[in-house]
């Protein structure tokens, strides 16, 4: 880590109509279809596929981001970080309420198909992302 | 001089009243156009990303997809295409249909039978009063797309594309769209563009010299991530044709509902000069008559006396 100090990832996480945030960070913890996989500055290019879950940003001056994500890509080439969901919502944006009785409701549902799984995961992914930012 | 001052007045009055009409719906024109460019904005960095991370596959690894695959010999095309759901926009849903017809010909001229599908009230009504046959259609959204009805779309046209010939009536060996790019306000240009078999642009920035080409590492494996990249890319693609299409509709909006405004001023302006000459040549008439029986009684009078 000593002599990546001076490095920063530039993350962008994009959604399919907005760019979610953009910005430097030291961090990035996300889920792909193989597990949480974390990236620090210097990274080998890596082209993955994300899962419905929450990802993790660390920023240049100590802050955390936490944003809840659909599934998708990251994509990780000359410390460019980019994670592309097709819907994407930081964690200040996620009303926990609201979230939480989705949940509910998706797990009423049953998780007996693969929508309902991923539904189930998406919402999930929602409440996790904002109760660990509250 | 056909008509009385009153009914010109009415005439004043109606087309002042279609004027208002125009005029507002070119200002809503004006200010919903704005926000379709900033969403068209918005939704770059997704395309661009996207892009990206195709080209990165395309490049660093020598995979094949179906859906990227050029069939031998292409039978049937389906042919996207993208109108508005409301009128009042001037040439702007002809001028696709136009495209479009331009693009049906060209394929039947290749020999492929030609599946159709629209987005937009326009197109659907179309096809319907000429009474041919669409294979689906989507409406409702044409003034602000939502990515859920791009990637409906999408889903629809791929599954499409990588049906077996034979094994559905649906199958098709290419998929065309044909939407309005937006160019700038003034103008907006039917354009038509082939979307799958995917050729995909290879190299995003080209290596400089002795520079190393990045090796991407795959996760779970490159024939994988392509398998829910490219459906992605076609998607964003579609996406950009939908946004790209709004933009153009509003644009063309204000600017037919601007001409109509102009249109109605001059209107008043030429009812106005009619009715006054008419509101003067009674007048004229008036004093005539009276000036005339004056001039009787005077006359009757001093042949009395």
């Amino acid at each position: 880590m000593a002599q990546s100090t001076d490095k920063v990832l530039q993350v962008e996480l994009v959604a399919a109509d907005r760019l979610v945030w953009s910005g430097q960070a030291t961090m990035v913890i996300a889920r792909t279809t193989e597990g949480d996989v974390g990236i620090l500055p210097n990274h080998a290019p890596l082209l993955s596929s994300i899962i419905e879950g929450v990802v993790d940003v660390q920023t240049a001056d100590g802050e955390t981001w936490i944003a809840a994500v659909d599934a998708g890509f990251l994509s990780v080439a000359d410390n460019r970080v980019s994670i592309l969901a097709e819907r994407a919502e930081m964690s200040h944006e996620i009303d926990l309420e609201h979230a939480r009785r989705e949940l509910e409701r998706c797990k009423e549902a049953g998780e007996n198909d693969d929508e309902a799984r991923e539904k189930v995961r998406r919402a999930e992914a929602r409440v996790r992302a904002a109760e660990r930012a509250s | 001089m056909a008509l009385s001052v009153r009914e010109y007045r009415a005439r004043i009055r109606s087309t002042e009243s279609m004027k208002k009409i125009t005029r507002a719906m070119e200002l809503i024109a004006a200010s919903r156009i704005i926000k379709a460019q900033q969403r068209a904005q918005a939704a770059a960095p997704y395309a661009r990303e996207l892009t990206r991370a195709v080209s990165a596959v395309a490049t660093f690894s020598n995979v094949d997809h179906a859906l990227t695959l050029e069939p031998e010999n292409p039978k049937r095309a389906a042919i996207l295409i993208v109108t508005s759901d409301r009128g009042l926009a001037g040439a702007y849903s002809s001028s696709v249909l136009k495209e479009a017809e331009r693009l049906v010909e060209k394929l039947k001229g290749e020999g492929k039978d030609v599946d159709l599908y629209t987005s937009g009230r326009k197109g659907e009504a179309y096809f319907k009063f000429r009474q041919r046959a669409v294979a689906q259609s989507w409406t409702g959204f044409s003034d602000q797309p939502t990515y859920d009805v791009a990637a409906e779309i999408g889903a629809t046209l791929i599954e499409a594309f990588l049906a077996e010939t034979g094994e559905e009536a649906r199958a098709v060996d290419e998929v065309h769209v044909v939407y309005t790019r937006f160019r700038s306000m003034l103008s907006q240009e039917p354009t038509a563009v082939r979307l799958l078999p995917l050729e995909v642009v290879e190299g995003t920035e080209p290596p400089e010299q002795n520079d190393l080409l990045p090796l991407y590492e795959f996760e779970p494996s490159p024939s994988e991530v392509l398998d829910s990249l490219l459906p992605r890319y076609v998607q964003s693609r579609i996406f950009f044709a939908l946004l790209q299409a709004a933009a153009s509709e509003l644009a063309a909006r204000q600017k037919a509902m601007k001409s109509a405004t102009d249109n109605a001023d001059e209107l008043i302006k030429k009812y106005k000069r009619i009715a006054n000459q008419a509101r003067q040549a009674g007048i004229t008439q008036e004093i005539s008559e009276i000036v005339g029986g004056v001039n009787a009684l005077a006359d009757a009078q001093a042949g009395s006396e």
